[in-house]
């Protein structure tokens, strides 16, 4: 396969993690910001395959990970208003709110349908016009764009019965976020290729220079990933801070700006609780005034709802780098895929999950 | 492949009603005029067919098919019905003898797609080489069913000698995959959500006993287990293999084949083809010194072209499946949780 098979060439591969294992003295704690990353690096064992000095640490980048459980039960409750046809990426249907997730809902009689594109949403609405169709849009930079497409075509055609639950957030916040907490350990960054190519990467220059670490934009095939750890641990054995571009084929300073003027057109930042790590200031993205009239949290007035989160699960300390998944208690035991606590176990991007998938039983990396 | 006109004039009927399974003139006329003029008239209408066992061990098994759409690029749910059974009845070493058939219909279903249906579910008995014998039809209301439900019920006869079973596995055994993984599952699901590829993806729907018939033969029956990966894909059967068996498996990832297209469809998606359906692929577990032979033979048949011995049988990690790839790094294979959703970016 064109454009994958180069960047999983086992030989490069091999020359890479040798130079790693050769230069990597100090002890740099890495993290990996997308839940993307995780899974290669898991898939592919690469991390009981990096030397000692290099700890990796998995990111709060799991759009699914990060969605609030009061967002959740209020997507499950709208859901099951009566006439109403919920869409949603497949991810997002597992994940448990205070009573039970979007597929239990759908078991229980909801119309909640499964999209691959906010445009697929819309187009539910053209074809039934007398339902109202709610998207509920969760995702980073990456899928903002498209859901605000979905709502500017909706607009232009007058769809009455489009509406979009907006679960979008924004990662240079969060990395700023755990940056600067007091207990934080991250002393290198691979920031997520994808959101770099939609929002550029100038957004982490001040950060990479206030925090004193090196970031550099990697993306997600193997050799990607063990090229940017390589790079990563060079920068920081150097001292260096600043960030480095590893993802030119797909990512440019800039970024995309047709998809950051959509985001801009439809959507302004607002302040968002990201679950297991609290409110981050700046780090949601909410519609626009002149987009007030699509949003279905003001469309369907459910009123104060109270989350309950689990209190055994402690996702937010896995969120931030704190807790390496299987190091939790619940770990595959209390929480597994088939009955999650968190969200962490239940996405292809939550980290618990590609613990479980992956590397369950064996530890991984834990040898070191 | 040609499809006769459907026998029932679309003009009195073109869909099917709920009188059609209340036993009465249009039930018979649906069933003489369609079904049997598929599937062939018994020599005596009777309630059930009743035969003389032939000589050995008889495998049964029972299978219902539910597939949307019921059309997709390779086959369809009449094919499916029809090879799903046989192949379970080949994966026990039986040569299939006769299948039973149950179509539960939709209210409102167009007659001349089940005609489609039936045409193509006789085509592939014929082509596995085992007759349908009895069957029963039902209808439901329209909302109540997916246009058509099929339930098909095999009787094999298992070739002597042969016993398979995971608990007959041996550390030391091969592991062999008779072709590529994960073309069924991504033609469905690519069919379900109107995706297109330039290189068009078709299911691998079909009979398996001829190739294990040859696998047999070659390997003088020393064949431990067989498994058809369906649902689940190959990662599944393995796990199963590797539970049943209370061994481990060491799997040699670069060595399963994935199509150029199935595995660009997967990454597309964000799906892994380990985890994706095949109608016409078999799992062999078999004493490392037959592997050649044994290889050998499935290549030799277009259904094995691409076959591979993608790993062994371990003491190390009992229950477990693990894979090593290229890099050096392995990991963990584990049954999937749920259904596999793809990914959001």
């Amino acid at each position: 396969m064109r454009y994958l098979d180069e960047f999983r060439d086992a030989a490069t591969a091999r020359a890479l993690l040798e130079r790693l294992r050769r230069d990597a003295h100090r002890p740099v704690t890495l993290m990996e910001v997308c839940g993307g990353q995780t899974h290669t690096l898991l898939r592919y064992g690469i991390v009981e395959l990096l030397p000692p000095a290099v700890r990796l640490v998995h990111g709060p980048g799991c759009p699914v990970c990060v969605t609030g459980v009061e967002l959740i039960d209020r997507a499950r409750a709208i859901a099951s208003t009566h006439g109403v046809i919920l869409a949603s990426f497949g991810d997002m249907l597992r994940v448990p709110g205070s009573h039970g997730d979007l597929l239990g809902a759908r078991a229980a009689g909801a119309d909640v349908r499964l999209v691959l594109s906010p445009l697929d949403a819309l187009q539910l609405a053209r074809a039934h016009p007398t339902r109202e169709v709610v998207f509920f849009a969760v995702g980073f930079e990456t899928t903002a764009p498209a859901t605000a497409l979905a709502l500017r075509l909706a607009r232009e055609e007058r769809l009455a019965n489009f509406s979009v639950l907006a679960a979008h957030v924004r990662v240079p916040p969060a990395i700023e976020a755990i940056l600067a907490a007091p207990d934080n350990e991250v002393t290198a960054l691979i920031a997520a290729g994808h959101v770099c190519a939609v929002m550029g990467f100038w957004e982490y220059e001040p950060l990479a220079t206030r925090f004193g670490v090196p970031v550099v934009v990697a993306g997600f095939e193997p050799l990607d990933l063990l090229l940017g750890i390589t790079r990563a641990v060079a920068a920081h054995d150097a001292g260096q801070a600043g960030v480095e571009n590893l993802y030119p084929r797909a990512v440019t300073r800039e970024g995309n700006r047709a998809a950051q003027a959509l985001i801009g057109e439809v959507f302004v930042v607002a302040d968002r609780p990201w679950r297991g790590l609290g409110v981050i200031p700046q780090s949601g993205l909410d519609l626009a005034p002149a987009y007030a009239d699509l949003d279905a949290a003001a469309r369907f007035p459910l009123g104060e709802i109270t989350a309950v989160e689990s209190t055994v699960c402690r996702a937010g300390e896995v969120l931030r780098g704190r807790l390496r998944p299987d190091a939790c208690p619940a770990f595959a035991s209390a929480c597994t895929p088939e009955h999650p606590l968190g969200a962490p176990m239940v996405s292809s991007e939550g980290a618990c999950a590609a613990y479980v998938r992956f590397a369950a039983g064996r530890g991984a990396g834990s040898s070191r | 492949m040609s499809l006769p006109t459907c026998p029932i004039p679309l003009g009195d009927y073109p869909r099917v009603l709920l009188a059609h399974g209340g036993g009465g003139r249009l039930m018979h006329r649906l069933i003489d005029e369609l079904f049997l003029a598929a599937f062939g008239a018994p020599a005596t209408r009777h309630d059930g067919h009743v035969f003389t066992p032939p000589a050995g061990a008889l495998a049964v098994t029972t299978d219902s098919f539910v597939v949307r759409p019921l059309f997709f690029p390779g086959a369809d749910i009449g094919a499916l019905a029809v090879y799903g059974t046989v192949n379970d009845l080949a994966m026990c070493g039986a040569a299939p003898h006769a299948l039973a058939a149950a179509f539960v219909l939709e209210e409102g279903l167009a007659i001349e797609t089940l005609w489609r249906v039936v045409h193509s579910a006789a085509a592939a008995a014929r082509a596995a080489g085992v007759p349908i014998v009895t069957g029963d039809t039902k209808v439901v209301e329209r909302g109540k069913g997916d246009g058509v439900f099929i339930t098909t019920t095999g009787v094999g006869v298992v070739r002597p000698g042969v016993e398979l079973a995971p608990a007959h596995i041996r550390p030391g055994d091969a592991v062999l995959l008779s072709g590529e993984v994960g073309n069924h599952g991504v033609a469905v699901m690519a069919a379900r959500e109107g995706l297109t590829f330039t290189a068009p993806i078709e299911s691998d729907a079909a009979p398996l006993w001829p190739l294990v018939e040859v696998l047999l033969t070659a390997t003088g029956g020393a064949v431990h287990v067989l498994r058809d990966p369906t649902r689940g894909g190959l990662a599944t059967t393995l796990c199963e293999l590797a539970a049943g068996a209370e061994l481990g498996l060491e799997i040699d990832a670069a060595a399963v084949p994935v199509a150029a297209p199935v595995g660009a469809a997967c990454e597309l998606l964000g799906l892994d083809p380990w985890y994706v359906a095949n109608e016409g692929k078999l799992v062999a577990v078999l004493p490392g010194d037959h592997a050649p032979a044994a290889l050998a033979a499935l290549r030799g048949h277009p259904l094995g072209r691409d076959a591979a011995v993608i790993g062994t049988v371990t003491e190390a990690h009992p229950g477990r499946v693990v894979a090593r790839n290229a890099l050096g790094g392995t990991r963990v294979i584990e049954m999937l949780s749920g259904e596999q959703l793809p990914r959001i970016c």
